[in-house]
C-alpha cells in the first residue's frame, strides 16, 4: 500500500446498486414510518370527536385532485422516458405537465381547506377530527409542496439547458421521491375519505 | 498535512499573525473542521461532541446522587431535581449516545469495507451539524426558556415526556419547546446518518467483499442504520404533534378533548424501545470485533451472530409496550408483550455464548479494551437477567418505576453500552491519532469505574426492591433507605475518579503516547491495513479482499481463511 498514484476510477463496482436509488429508499422508508404514525392516530380517533363537525357532515370526495396526483406519476415517467431518448422538448413538457398537475393538487387541497374553515367552521382547534384531519393531509401537502419545489428547479436547470441524457438516472431517483408523494396520497384517501366518511 | 489548503476565498479576513513556520493558524484549523466532509474528521467530532456531553450528563448525575446521598436533604430542590433528570436522560440518551455510535460508525464502516469515504459526504456533515443544533437548542433552555411567560428554565417533563405533563396548561413556558424541538432537530440528523452509513455499506463494499465476508461492526451498523431509519420516524411524528398541540392548539394528547394521553406513550415507546437496541447493538459491533482479537481467535458462529442481531432488531419493534404494563392494557395486550419480550432473550442469548465461545480456549491478552469487554459480557448479562424479570407483567406492576428499572437500564446503558464505547476507543485511539493509550492509565481508568460502577448500580437494585420510587427528589430518614443511598452515591464518586483518568489518559497520550504504528493489536480487519492515522483518501488503491479476515490472508500466506470460509 505505498503512496502511488490515487487512481480515480469510480468507487462502485458495477454488481452494487446505485447509490442514489439506495439513498431515497431509505428515505422513503424513514417518511413511511412517519406517516404511518399519523396514520395510526387519525384512525384512533376517529369518531371519538367530543364535537361536531364530523366527516361525514363535511367532507367531500376530491376526485378531481386526486386523478391529478395520481396521473402526474405518470407525466413524470413519460419525462424521464423523453429524457434517455434526448428528447429535449418532450422532455420539458411532460416535466412541466407534472408540476402542473401537482401544483392543481396543492391549490384544491387550499380550496378544500378554505370551505372547510370558513363554510364549514372547521378548524385544527375544533375537535380530534379536525386536529388529525389537517395534521395528516398537511403532512401529506407539505410533502407535495417539498416535491414541486425541487421539480421546479429541475425545470429550471433544464431550461437553462444543464439537464441532459445523462442526467436520467438522477431525474429518476427525484421521481422516486415523487411516485412516493403520490402513493402516500393513496393512502391518505383511503384512510379519510374512504374509511373515515 | 499533505494538503496546502487555504480558505483564500475571503481574502485578508483569516489572515492572522500566528500562523507557526509551515503549519495552519487556528482560524485555518476551526474553518478545516467546520467545513469538512471528511469521515473520519466528522467521526471525530461525532464522538468529541458526544464525549464533552458525557461530562456534562455525568455532572448531572452526580447533583442528584449527592441530594440522595441522605433522607430529609436540601441541597437541590424539587423543582432543579426535576430539571435535572429530565437534561441527564436526554442528553445521555440522544447527545452521547447516539453521536458516539454514529462517530464509531461514521469513522470505521468506511475503512472497514475498504471505501474512501461515506456514500454522501455533505450529508454527513450536514447530519452531524444537524444534531450539534439538536444538543445546543436543548440547553440553551437554561438561558431561554424563561420565554415570555417567565416559567421554567430547563425542561423538567422527564426524558420521556408524558402527556399530560406537556400540554401548555401543565408545562408553562418555553422550556418543554426546546426540549421538543432539539430532540426533533437531533432526529433529523439521525435519519440523515443513518441513510448515509447504509447505502455506504450497500452500495460502497471494496472488490471480494460481498455481505457475508463484512466484518460484524459493519453488519451491525447496517441493522442499526434500519432500525434507526424505522424508529426515529414515530418519534419525529409524535413530535410534531405535541408541537401542534402546543402552538396551535390540536388536541392530539389533550385528555379534555377526548385526546389520549396513553396514545403519546405508545409513540414514544414504539421510538424509545427500539431506540434501546440501537444504542446497545453498537456495543455488541465494538465487541464483536475486539474479543476475537485479543482471543487471537476468529469470532465463534459468524452467520449465527448476524442472524442473531437481525433477530433482536425485528423482535425489537414489538415489545415497546413492557414499558406500559401499569397503564392498564388487557391481559391479552399485556400476554402479547411479555412473551414478545422474553423473546429478544433468545437471540440475545446466542449472542453471549458465541463470546464467550470466541475466548474459549483462546489466548487471551488482558489488555485494557479486552478488560473493558470482558466486564461487558458479565454486566450485560445482569442487565438481561433483571430484563427478564421486568419483562413478567406482574413482576413489573410491583417495580414499575422503581429503582429497581433504574439499575436495570442503567446496567444496559452503562454496564454495557458504556464499557464498550471505552473499550472500542481504547481500542481504536491509535488507529485514529496514531498514538497508543497509556496502559497503565487505562487500568487505573478501568479498575477504578468497574469498581464505581457496582458500587452503585449494584446496590441501587435494593432500595428498588425495597420500594423506593424513581424521580423523587428526596425521602423521610425512616424509610430506611439512607444508607444504601449513601453507597451509591459513593459509587459515583470512585466511577468520577476512574472518569478523570480516562481524560486524563487522552490528554496526555495525544501528546505523548507511544507511537502506534499501522496495526499496533495485530488485527485482522481493513482499517488496520492503512497508516494511522489514515490518510484522507484511506487507501491508495481500493483493496481485494477474500475472506472475513483480510490481514490475516496477507499475514500468512500459507494459511489464509479463504480456503476455510
Amino acid at each position: 500500500m505505498s503512496t502511488a498514484t490515487i487512481a480515480l476510477t469510480s468507487e462502485q463496482s458495477a454488481s452494487n446498486p446505485n447509490r442514489g436509488r439506495v439513498g431515497m429508499f431509505s428515505l422513503i422508508a424513514a417518511e413511511s414510518a412517519i406517516f404511518t404514525i399519523f396514520v395510526v392516530a387519525y384512525l384512533f380517533y376517529l369518531g371519538q370527536s367530543l364535537s361536531g363537525p364530523t366527516p361525514q357532515q363535511v367532507l367531500r370526495l376530491p376526485i378531481l385532485n386526486s386523478v391529478c396526483l395520481i396521473s402526474s406519476s405518470l407525466t413524470i415517467m413519460f419525462a424521464l422516458r423523453a429524457l434517455g431518448n434526448g428528447a429535449r422538448g418532450a422532455f420539458l413538457l411532460w416535466w412541466a405537465a407534472t408540476i402542473a398537475l401537482g401544483g392543481y393538487f396543492l391549490i384544491g387541497t387550499g380550496i378544500e381547506w378554505k370551505r372547510l374553515i370558513y363554510s364549514e367552521g372547521l378548524t385544527i382547534q375544533t375537535n380530534l377530527f379536525g386536529t388529525t384531519f389537517y395534521s395528516l393531509v398537511g403532512l401529506h401537502a407539505f410533502h407535495v409542496l417539498v416535491g414541486l419545489v425541487m421539480l421546479l428547479i429541475v425545470l429550471l436547470l433544464a431550461l437553462a439547458g444543464a439537464v441532459k441524457k445523462e442526467h436520467t438516472a438522477r431525474a429518476e431517483i427525484l421521481s422516486l421521491y415523487w411516485h412516493f408523494v403520490d402513493a402516500i396520497w393513496i393512502v391518505v384517501f383511503t384512510v379519510v375519505y374512504v374509511i373515515g366518511r | 498535512m499533505n494538503t496546502s489548503y487555504t480558505p483564500s476565498s475571503i481574502a485578508g479576513v483569516l489572515d492572522t499573525p500566528t500562523r507557526k513556520e509551515g503549519g495552519k493558524t487556528i482560524f485555518e484549523h476551526l474553518h478545516e473542521w467546520a467545513t469538512t466532509v471528511d469521515h473520519k474528521k466528522l467521526g471525530i467530532m461525532y464522538i468529541v461532541y458526544g464525549l464533552i456531553f458525557f461530562l456534562v450528563g455525568g455532572v448531572e448525575a452526580s447533583l442528584m446522587r449527592l441530594q440522595l446521598a441522605r433522607p430529609d436533604n436540601h441541597f437541590i430542590g424539587p423543582q432543579l431535581f426535576n430539571q435535572l433528570f429530565t437534561m441527564h436522560g436526554t442528553t445521555m440518551v440522544f447527545l452521547v449516545g447516539m453521536p458516539i455510535i454514529f462517530g464509531f460508525a461514521n469513522y470505521l464502516v468506511p475503512l472497514m469495507i475498504g471505501a474512501r469515504d461515506l456514500a454522501f459526504p455533505r450529508l454527513n456533515s450536514f447530519g452531524f451539524w444537524l444534531s450539534v443544533m439538536g444538543g445546543l437548542i436543548l440547553y440553551f433552555s437554561i438561558i431561554g426558556g424563561m420565554g415570555m411567560t417567565g416559567a421554567g428554565s430547563m425542561p423538567d417533563v422527564g426524558w420521556f415526556a408524558y402527556a399530560p405533563l406537556t400540554g401548555k396548561a401543565f408545562s408553562r413556558g418555553n422550556s418543554t419547546d426546546y426540549w421538543t424541538i432539539g430532540v426533533l432537530v437531533g432526529g433529523f440528523g439521525s435519519i440523515a446518518t443513518a441513510i448515509n452509513i447504509l447505502t455506504t455499506i450497500v452500495c460502497l463494499r471494496c472488490e471480494g467483499m460481498t455481505l457475508m465476508k463484512m466484518p460484524l461492526f459493519v453488519w451491525l451498523s447496517l441493522v442499526v442504520s434500519g432500525m434507526v431509519l424505522l424508529a426515529i420516524g414515530p418519534l419525529t411524528a409524535a413530535q410534531i404533534m405535541l408541537l401542534l398541540d402546543r402552538y396551535l392548539g390540536a388536541h392530539f394528547f389533550d385528555t379534555q378533548a377526548g385526546g389520549s394521553a396513553v396514545l403519546w406513550q405508545h409513540f414514544f415507546w414504539i421510538f424509545g424501545h427500539p431506540e434501546v437496541y440501537i444504542l446497545i447493538i453498537p456495543g455488541f459491533a465494538i465487541a464483536s470485533e475486539i474479543i476475537p482479537v485479543f482471543s487471537r481467535k476468529a469470532i465463534f458462529g459468524y452467520p449465527v451472530m448476524v442472524g442473531a442481531t437481525v433477530a433482536i432488531a425485528f423482535v425489537s419493534f414489538g415489545v415497546w409496550a413492557h414499558h406500559m404494563f401499569t397503564v392498564g392494557m388487557t391481559s391479552i395486550g399485556n400476554t402479547f408483550f411479555v412473551i414478545s419480550t422474553m423473546l429478544v432473550g433468545v437471540p440475545t442469548g446466542i449472542k453471549l455464548f458465541n463470546w464467550i465461545a470466541t475466548m474459549w480456549g483462546g489466548k487471551i491478552r488482558l489488555a485494557t479494551p479486552m478488560l473493558f469487554c470482558i466486564a461487558f459480557l458479565f454486566q450485560f448479562l445482569i442487565a438481561g437477567l433483571t430484563g427478564i424479570m421486568l419483562a413478567v407483567a406482574p413482576f413489573d406492576w410491583q417495580l414499575s418505576d422503581s429503582y429497581f428499572v433504574v439499575a436495570h437500564f442503567h446496567f444496559v446503558l452503562v454496564g454495557s453500552l458504556l464499557f464498550t464505547i471505552f473499550a472500542g476507543i481504547y481500542y481504536w485511539f491509535p488507529k485514529v491519532t496514531g498514538r497508543m493509550l497509556s496502559e497503565k492509565l487505562g487500568k487505573w481508568h478501568f479498575w477504578l469505574f468497574f469498581i464505581g460502577f457496582h458500587v452503585t448500580f449494584d446496590t441501587m437494585h435494593v432500595p428498588g426492591l425495597l420500594g423506593m420510587p424513581r424521580r423523587i427528589y428526596t425521602y423521610e430518614a425512616s424509610r430506611g433507605w439512607g444508607t444504601l443511598n449513601l453507597i451509591c452515591t459513593l459509587g459515583v464518586a470512585i466511577q468520577a475518579v476512574g472518569i478523570l483518568c480516562f481524560v486524563a489518559n487522552i490528554l496526555w497520550s495525544l501528546r505523548s503516547g507511544k507511537r502506534a504504528g499501522r496495526d499496533p493489536w495485530d488485527a485482522w480487519t481493513l482499517e488496520w491495513g492503512t497508516t494511522s492515522p489514515p490518510p484522507e483518501f484511506n487507501f491508495s488503491k481500493s483493496p481485494v479482499v477474500k475472506s472475513r479476515r483480510p490481514l490475516w490472508d496477507i499475514k500468512h500466506p500459507s494459511d489464509p481463511d479463504w480456503k476455510y470460509e
